[in-house]
């Protein structure tokens, strides 16, 4: 069983060669970018005159002189401590649900639950022709007819509601990846641990849930936390789709319509920069956090 | 003797009859909420023009037309670039993004999970970590990579990005790990190299696997549209004609708008049902230890 070091290197000269065509994509469009944010961070870039380097101006700008990002940064984190959580559990606790159903009626009502994800970018349509401003609109329609409201409201163009929409249609959207992971964990658990369990005395399907189900799916509960994080913390679409870019007084700006303002409009191309850096530390952080937090699950 | 065990016990906790009930009506209800802007955006569609501007709105049809979709096709046919080109567009960089994507990520997938060789975990962990790169975030630095590329508003903007993505290759990753070592042992031994092994053995065996991630990265190929990389009107996608058509004038075409949602939504829906098994039996891995 001995190699030789040749016969060794050999090997290992395929084991490379068979990664570099990807490797050569995710390095230049994946792991450049994220190298190239944390220098361009430190510099003003305009895309016309050459980077300029300002130290840590940017980072002191974004906290101390821009309101909007403070803004952003606030309902960012509402975004990802409400949206982030509740379709995590929703999307754990409805695949649990349907767990127990027949195999067809698990996969209707997998593809259900999972339409949101994949259409969502279609449907904004709708949800404006439903929040719409005037009478036409479906909810104002629907509620003065109910005589619950006697003038329409302008759902998306009225602060005080923006953002309680927008958590709304991305929740509808959010039942995402990390639910399938969820679908295909669940069917995994070890039969014979339930049997044990009924021996153990375990009496009710919270019980087996808890010291059961729960502790066999770590790695796939972690996996759902990274994905759900990610897309907690980015969200940017609902909000420029749905409230405008810029929404009223920026009630619906987030980092990344921040990000995209300052990138794709003012190409400011450090500063927002500087913002994504930040972002990415708090997406990090945070998926530290719950990833110590869910290994301490059924235990 | 113990499969007869098996079944007779259950293998699960007692179920009540009322806990049955209620879950079954939460799910349902959420179902519900979850399907609902599907099929109102189908009848919708469907309305004609006097129950589309009917007050109060009603959410029901009552005389179905496809008149919506006709008149969607009338408005592009008189744009400037046939809506042909656009599909062909939207087609083009599905398929060359998709394919170049799954080829790649399933020949660096294969060493990543079977080999032993230096800075493996390195590499591994570095892809983990690259789950959190969404395009959102890296976008700025992305646009100033391609622009110094010289790539900007070419097809190239809208499908290389995609083929290092990262959700891909750990999915292939973890698929190939769990594929039983004795066949690749087998093909080593016949005297297979380790690209022939590729090919012939993983490839072949990792079908669940390739699939998902074709539907996976087919269904964000179909609904990107990046405006700020693509501005000359014959390179724009599908999505970004339609919506260039309804955005016009959003009250009267209301009709041509859930049209074209609805024409949007089809394509991916119809893939995701169709492969939806290969999609669940291959995330039963995509489990982070």
């Amino acid at each position: 069983m001995k190699k030789s070091i040749a016969q060794t290197i050999g090997m290992h000269k395929e084991s490379y060669l068979l990664m570099t065509p990807y490797m050569i994509f995710f390095l230049l469009f994946t792991i450049l970018p994220v190298v190239l944010s944390i220098v361009l961070g430190f510099t003003y870039y305009n895309m016309i005159e050459p980077p300029r380097f300002v130290g840590w101006y940017n980072y002191i700008r974004l906290f101390l002189d821009d309101d909007i990002f403070i803004i952003a940064v606030k309902n960012t984190l509402f975004f990802a401590f409400v949206t982030g959580p509740v379709s995590y559990l929703l999307s754990f606790l409805v695949a649990w649900m349907i767990n127990d159903l027949s195999k067809t009626l698990r996969s209707i009502a997998t593809t259900v639950f999972y339409i949101p994800t994949i259409i969502g970018v279609s449907v904004f349509p709708m949800w404006r022709l439903i929040f719409s401003p005037d009478a036409y609109g479906y909810l104002n329609g629907m509620l003065m007819g109910l005589g619950l409201i006697s003038e329409p409201v302008a759902w998306l163009l009225d602060k005080e509601y923006i953002l309680l929409i927008l958590i709304v249609v991305q929740l509808w959207m959010s039942l995402g990846i990390s639910f399938l992971a969820f679908v295909a964990g669940l069917q995994t658990v070890d039969r014979s641990l339930y049997e044990a369990g009924v021996m153990d005395g375990i009496k009710n399907r919270f019980q087996e849930l808890w010291y059961i189900t729960l502790p066999s799916m770590i790695p796939q509960l972690i996996f759902g936390a990274v994905m759900q994080i990610v897309i907690s913390f980015s969200v940017a679409d609902v909000s420029i789709q749905l409230a405008g870019f810029p929404s009223t007084e920026y009630a619906g700006e987030t980092m990344v319509t921040h990000i995209m303002d300052y990138g794709s409009i003012r190409y400011e191309m450090g500063y927002a920069s500087a913002m994504a850096v930040v972002l990415f530390f708090m997406m990090v952080f945070t998926n530290r956090l719950v990833t110590k937090i869910l290994q301490k699950v059924g235990i | 003797m113990f499969t007869i065990a098996k079944k007779k016990s259950g293998a699960k906790a007692r179920r009540s009859l009322a806990g049955n009930i209620a879950i079954f009506g939460f799910v349902a209800l959420l179902g519900l909420f979850s399907a609902f802007p599907f099929i109102f955006a189908i009848i919708t569609s469907l309305k004609p023009l006097d129950e589309l501007l009917q007050f109060p709105p009603r959410l029901i049809v009552m005389r179905p037309t496809l008149n919506n979709f006709t008149d969607l096709f009338q408005l592009a046919s008189n744009m400037w670039v046939p809506l042909s080109r656009y599909i062909f567009n939207t087609a083009f960089i599905s398929v060359v993004g998709t394919v170049l994507h799954v080829l790649f990520a399933a020949m660096a997938a294969y060493p990543l999970a079977k080999h032993k060789f230096p800075g493996k975990n390195l590499i591994f962990s570095v892809i983990v970590m690259a789950l959190m790169f969404v395009p959102q975030v890296t976008f700025i630095p992305q646009f100033v990579l391609m622009s110094q590329m010289n790539i900007v508003n070419t097809y190239g903007a809208l499908i290389l990005p995609w083929i290092g993505a990262s959700l891909g290759l750990f999915l292939m990753k973890q698929f190939i790990e769990q594929l039983p070592d004795a066949i690749l042992e087998a093909a080593r031994i016949d005297g297979a190299s380790e690209y022939k092994t590729f090919f012939s053995i993983i490839w072949p065996n990792s079908t669940p696997a390739i699939m998902t991630v074709v539907i996976f990265q087919f269904i964000n190929l179909w609904n990107y549209a990046p405006k700020e990389l693509i501005f000359g009107e014959s390179l724009k996608v599908f999505r970004m004609a339609l919506e260039q058509i309804v955005a016009g004038d959003p009250i009267a075409r209301m009709g041509a708008g859930s049209a074209a949602a609805v024409i949007l939504m089809i394509p991916p829906i119809i893939v995701f049902v169709l492969l939806q098994r290969k999609v669940v039996e291959t995330m039963t891995f995509a489990g982070i230890k």
